[in-house]
């Protein structure tokens, strides 16, 4: 149906399930098809590095999917307990597969580091913590990422947590507003934002033309981690810009 | 590739249709005078001019591209020999004058033909320079540039029909300009804390008769009608369009596939048509509470929907169109007194649909060389939603997503239509007998 030939699909007609999980005779739960959905959603929304600004809408279509999945799973309590159990252990099989699958699509992908799902659970992480944080900078979130994977699943969550959650969600929007990123207020709130700051927030979503489960899933890097190959690559291409500007003025 | 076709629009004649691409391209097609002894076959049409509309920026204070890609074109009525079209990107608008040239000065008395200068003392007699016929040479210039008046892509430009005024859309804001001047804000839903930001704007138009009127559509599925002489920023809608939702269809996708990808006013102004991703429907003015008329596009997706999230298609942007209006149109042979009866909007696999509005009748044709021989009738296709597959249609699972059909024009006198594929424009045109 696709053009990558993908077995792996969401769940799209029981004729279709059969087909496809070679294997696996029950149709997946509603619950892990939900959270499924949620994972992809999330991976949708995390900040890539890109040149072109995101599509705002597509964004903001994400993001209140993402909200209504989050508003059903705390009525219905499975938001009390996402387990780290069987489903955890089958979502990160498939975490790893796709980043695996991410690493040999894309050239400039030599070198980087996980999903950016990752840099949602270390949101999670700062509020856990509850001390008023010391910024974690945001070279920080692109670390050891089986450490970040497993906090994603490790994660107790308290309503606290679903706040928080929220509260990332709508960062994500926040910096859009024209902010100056990394002011000193923002150095030493609580709440990280220098991690979305208006570069990293603006050149993270992709505009997303093309087909294929992959092209959704690039990984995660920061406008301020200067060791990723393409900071480096977009790095180049500012320099020449005010090389330019130097020149004809 | 930069020459992905973007946008499509015939101009008030017909004569002209001028596509946009997405390296910043515009190309114009010209039709033929009518062959006087070939009655039987239309003009066809051949490019006129090719152009640069916009180049790549780079916005130095996001760090950021700024894409050369024509996201509209569309044109003003024609006043004198020259013909004038605004085109835009995500950021600005451009008035660009194509005119015509076709005799050029010969014989100046101070300068060779080359331009080079002649010495002063080399000139016995005087003569005066006449005008020479030459090669038709077609020159685009930009006459305005509209800028930094956008924070966010503009998704929507629409001429007023007072035809000094139009207005530019982006996802939270839209604009007005004067054609001479700059700009006022006449829509803002930006929520003053971004954190509330649950809905955008997707799609803008002006009335084609009531110069005050205009609507726009969004994200989540709603049309809103203002009128600028209520007050000077259309907070307030006059009008809100928004059909309940069908809780049997009810799934994480519904607000997704309701987002109003294009909005198109009939011709006579009393209805307008909205594209969402599975379905047109046709909205009686004076009705707010549900669409008078819908057709389903491609209802069979509807069950793929999740796959297509995945691979980001839930959020292509599709089109739709009225056929024109001076003429009506016969379809599969029946006869039509409705002017704004057909409408027409595509789908993937280079498919594209047709819905007659009077018959209720609707078909699906494929825009691809491989399957239609020139000048032959187009054959109708059916897609097998499922069951047992026939002859001659084609699976839901064997459709190509990578070839989509998101912008189409309908010529506003004859019954030619344009039809873009991905790096490919069709034109066809009706039987005639």
């Amino acid at each position: 149906m696709f053009v990558r030939g993908l077995k792996r699909k969401c769940f799209d007609g029981e004729e279709d399930i059969e087909g496809t999980l070679a294997g696996i005779k029950a149709i997946p739960s509603y619950n892990l098809q939900r959270q499924s959905l949620l994972d992809m959603s999330l991976v949708k929304l995390q900040l890539c590095h890109m040149l072109v600004e995101p599509n705002l809408c597509r964004s903001v279509l994400i993001a209140n999917t993402v909200r209504q999945i989050q508003e059903e799973m705390t009525q219905d309590g499975t938001w009390q307990m996402i387990n780290a159990q069987s489903t955890g252990q089958a979502s990160l099989d498939r975490l790893v597969s796709t980043d695996i699958l991410c690493r040999s699509s894309r050239d400039q992908a030599e070198g980087k580091h996980v999903p950016a799902y990752g840099t949602f659970s270390k949101d999670f992480e700062n509020d856990q913590a509850q001390d008023s944080s010391e910024t974690m900078s945001t070279a920080s979130a692109v670390q050891a990422p089986r450490n970040l994977q497993s906090n994603v699943w490790e994660m107790e969550n308290t309503q606290e947590n679903k706040g928080n959650f929220q509260k990332s969600l709508d960062q994500i929007f926040e910096t859009l507003d024209n902010k100056s990123p990394n002011s000193v207020e923002d150095l030493f709130s609580e709440v990280d934002n220098s991690y979305y700051d208006l570069d990293t927030m603006l050149t993270g979503m992709m505009s997303n033309t093309k087909m294929g489960h992959c092209d959704s899933l690039e990984t995660f890097s920061s406008s301020t981690n200067t060791a990723s190959n393409s900071n480096c690559k977009s790095d180049l291409n500012d320099l020449d810009h005010i090389v330019e500007i130097l020149v004809e003025s | 590739a930069a020459d992905i076709i973007s946008t499509v629009e015939f101009n008030h004649s017909g004569e002209l249709l001028a596509t946009g691409d997405k390296g910043g391209r515009v190309v114009i097609f010209q039709q033929e005078q009518e062959n006087k002894t070939q009655s039987h076959s239309r003009g066809e049409y051949n490019v006129y001019s090719t152009f640069q509309s916009h180049e790549p920026e780079f916005d130095y204070l996001k760090s950021l591209e700024i894409e050369e890609k024509i996201n509209k074109i569309r044109w003003l009525p024609q006043k004198n020999a020259a013909q004038f079209l605004l085109s835009t990107n995500d950021k600005t608008i451009k008035l660009w004058k194509i005119s015509e040239r076709d005799k050029r000065p010969e014989g100046y008395n101070l300068k060779e033909e080359d331009g080079r200068y002649r010495d002063p003392t080399t000139v016995t007699t005087l003569r005066v320079p006449v005008f020479r016929p030459m090669d038709l040479m077609v020159e685009a210039s930009p006459r305005r540039i509209f800028a930094n008046a956008h924070t966010y892509h503009i998704n929507s430009i629409s001429i007023n029909s007072d035809y000094e005024t139009y207005l530019s859309a982006d996802d939270l804001r839209i604009n007005l300009w004067h054609l001479e001047i700059t700009d006022r804000n006449i829509v803002d839903i930006k929520p003053a804390n971004m954190e509330e930001l649950t809905e955008v704007i997707t799609a803008a138009e002006f009335h084609p008769n009531s110069c005050s009127t205009f609507v726009y559509s969004s994200s989540k599925g709603t049309i809103r009608l203002c009128d600028m002489r209520a007050s000077a920023l259309c907070d307030r809608h006059s009008k809100l369009f928004e059909e309940p939702e069908d809780p049997s269809n009810r799934s994480f996708f519904s607000e997704i596939i309701s987002s109003i990808s294009d909005v198109k006013f009939s011709h006579s102004g009393r209805y307008m048509m909205t594209r969402d991703y599975l379905s047109v429907k046709i909205w009686d003015l004076n009705m707010e509470n549900r669409p008078v008329e819908t057709y389903q596009v491609h209802e069979y997706l509807r069950s793929k929907l999740c796959s297509l999230y995945e691979n980001d298609c839930i959020f292509d942007k599709f089109e739709c169109c009225w056929n024109g209006s001076d003429r009506q149109v016969e379809f599969l042979s029946l006869c039509t007194s409705n002017l704004s009866n057909i409408v027409m909007t595509g789908s993937y696999n280079n498919f594209f649909r047709m819905f007659d509005r009077n018959t209720k009748r609707d078909i699906t044709l494929e825009a691809s060389r491989e399957n239609n021989k020139p000048r032959t009738v187009l054959k109708p296709r059916k897609v097998c939603a499922s069951g047992k597959r026939k002859k001659d249609e084609i699976s839901v699972d064997s459709l190509d997503f990578n070839k989509k059909i998101l912008h189409t024009a309908w010529h506003p006198k004859e019954n030619i239509i344009a039809v873009a594929t991905t790096n490919n424009l069709y034109i066809f045109q009706d039987k005639m007998n």
